[in-house]
């Protein structure tokens, strides 16, 4: 009973399929906790593998043995080594710097979009509709050769807003949003717009505080994405010093060679910002993940 | 409705006339502004490459330029016999099939272990989602390693039992398996997750009203959870086909479309002929080859669910 109790606790507030009268010690729930136990180890094996070749030294990481107890013990040597020589602060800089605007710049573009759609009947709405519903089916992967021409054209290779723009707004998360403002009652804007405030001031101080909840999951969606795109960042930057992280560690990842405590430093210094966001921020995460993941379906 | 507004005795209903048609217009200024800012976007870096992308995929355009201008349909004719994009193709396809079952199955496994409501749920989501907030190059570099064939910790495991090294990347036989593996391990998160969300929604009276009528737990399962999840699973596999069949970024790193171009997708290939073949048209005809396959494919999927939700 008192696992119930606690594990209802943890959870707080999501439903358990098996009721208060049964035991929670029976056979069946210990095989299904097995199982579960060795899949959630197999899982978290890749990473513990590659925290510990990190801590190892290059000789022992390269030694063919597995060793959980390496003869040169464990330190963090290779972290140093990495953060010290390598381009990597500069190149998490970099991508912090375009997930954050990627991520600033969707968000708005999407809300105004959304609430026009929600609310404002205007002229080639249906059209603007109609090709953003279009647009979603069109994979961003095909359109890679003819965006590098225009970005060429631009003068935008080799440029934070080469990196930002093509990915600074989603036809996906302006239906999500859409959808969002049209489960408002109208009536409380109604109330605000009889007291004379213009559009844009009903925006700002009705509609948009009562979304907080969907533009987090919104953004922390879009973040997550921006922080983890290669293949944009990967054909739009060539000058090293401009790398997103996911760019960057490509290129280390044949530079270092065989230095494989190295190369895992650097991916876990890479994975680490978004599993410590996640670890904070882990009941939003899921819930917006939840609520936004389906895109625009 | 202009001349009601420019003859001076105006009846009173002209007046409202009048009116609406300056708050249509007025909506209709308003309506721009708000949409304008993803608009521009959505133009500049959506429509106006897609139909650059088509232009393109009818010329001849190289990096430097010779043999441009239209060639009609000559690309598409190249493409359709070019045996390397139709090995893309099927590994592309190939790498879909051998994904999204596992992709589905077990995600939903998963998903009903940890809803049991054991003890430590919020380490076993942890354990399965955390991989999916990771950068396809960290993915990478974790696998690599993983999958080292001298120094990596599954050949290492498997010689402690006795069985030989296997060249889990370089085996044409099986380097296209151990980029299913790795994928499973990175995305399953996010339709566990989906799942999860979805089991918590089914209502508790139906539970009850199944245990009153004697079906046990396995009968519950398959008479109540898997049909209340059909929408989810559904939308699932339309998202998982789809987003399979765009798959670029592990295996290009991974095995680098290789040994032999065994595990080369299509939009490696795309990438390939486009930035370091530098045939522009070419590649884009391709895209757009591609392109007409994930609109028949989503076609499909529509018409599937639409019949089945109608019947």
């Amino acid at each position: 009973m008192s696992t119930y109790t606690l594990s209802r606790g943890i959870s707080r507030g999501m439903k358990q399929t098996h009721k208060p009268g049964e035991n929670p010690w029976s056979v069946s729930r210990m095989a299904a906790l097995l199982v579960l136990a060795v899949l959630a180890v197999t899982w978290l094996v890749p990473f513990a593998w590659a925290v510990l070749t990190s801590l190892k030294s290059e000789a022992d990481a390269g030694a063919s043995q597995i060793t959980l107890n390496p003869p040169d013990g464990l330190s963090f040597e290779a972290y140093r080594k990495v953060l010290s020589a390598g381009d990597i602060p500069s190149w998490a800089w970099n991508s912090l710097i375009t997930s954050v605007a990627i991520t600033f710049i969707t968000v708005a573009t999407s809300a105004l979009a959304g609430y026009a759609f929600s609310r404002v009947n205007f002229k080639g709405k249906r059209l603007l509709y109609a090709a953003i519903i279009a647009a979603i089916i069109i994979p961003p992967q095909l359109l890679i050769v003819p965006l590098f021409r225009q970005m060429l054209a631009f003068n935008l290779v080799d440029t934070y807003w080469g990196i930002i723009l093509p990915q600074a707004f989603a036809p996906a998360m302006v239906l999500i949003l859409k959808r969002f403002f049209d489960q408002i009652p109208v009536e409380l804007e109604d109330a605000a717009r009889v007291d004379g405030a213009g559009r844009l001031r009903v925006f700002w101080s009705v509609v948009l505080p009562l979304s907080r909840p969907i533009l987090a999951a919104v953004a922390i969606f879009v973040f997550i994405g921006a922080w983890n795109n290669f293949l944009w960042p990967f054909i739009v930057t060539t000058d090293a010093h401009l790398m997103t992280l996911p760019v960057g560690l490509q290129t280390v990842k044949s530079a270092y060679g065989l230095q494989y405590a190295q190369n895992m430093a650097s991916a876990i210094l890479a994975a680490l910002p978004l599993v410590l966001v996640f670890l904070f921020f882990q009941r939003q995460i899921i819930k917006g993940i939840a609520t936004t993941g389906f895109g625009g379906q | 409705m202009s001349t009601a507004i420019d003859t001076p005795a105006a009846t009173t209903e002209e007046v409202t006339a009048q009116g609406k048609a300056k708050a249509k217009r007025g909506e209709t200024l308003t309506g721009w502004a708000f949409a304008a800012p993803f608009a521009v976007l959505f133009v500049l870096f959506l429509v106006i490459p897609a139909l650059y992308g088509l232009y393109l995929s009818f010329t001849g355009e190289t990096l430097t330029g010779a043999g441009s201008g239209l060639v009609g349909f000559s690309n598409y004719a190249d493409a359709l016999r070019d045996p390397d994009m139709w090995k893309s193709l099927g590994n592309t396809v190939w790498f879909t099939a051998l994904s999204t079952i596992p992709l589905i199955v077990l995600s939903l496994a998963l998903a009903l272990l940890v809803n049991l409501g054991l003890p430590g749920r919020w380490l076993w989501r942890l354990s399965f989602f955390l991989p999916y907030l990771l950068a396809s190059t960290v993915v990478v570099m974790f696998w690599s390693w993983m999958y080292n064939p001298k120094l990596g910790l599954i050949n290492g495991v498997l010689e402690q039992f006795g069985a030989g090294p296997v060249a889990w990347l370089q085996d044409p036989k099986v380097a296209m398996f151990s980029v299913v593996i790795t994928t499973l391990w990175w995305t399953i998160g996010f339709n566990f997750l989906l799942y999860l969300a979805a089991l918590q929604n089914i209502p508790e009276q139906q539970f009850e009203a199944a245990a009153l009528d004697g079906a046990g737990k396995w009968r519950q399962l398959f008479s109540i959870v898997i049909p209340q999840l059909a929408p989810t699973t559904a939308l699932l596999v339309t998202l998982q086909i789809l987003a399979s069949l765009k798959v670029f970024d592990q295996i290009y790193m991974l095995t680098n479309g290789g040994p032999a171009g065994t595990t080369r997708s299509i939009v490696q290939y795309i990438y390939e002929s486009g930035f370091t073949g530098y045939r522009f048209g070419y590649s884009s005809a391709i895209s757009y080859l591609f392109f007409a396959l994930i609109v028949l494919v989503s076609l499909a999927q529509y018409k599937l669910i639409n019949r089945r939700s109608a019947a």
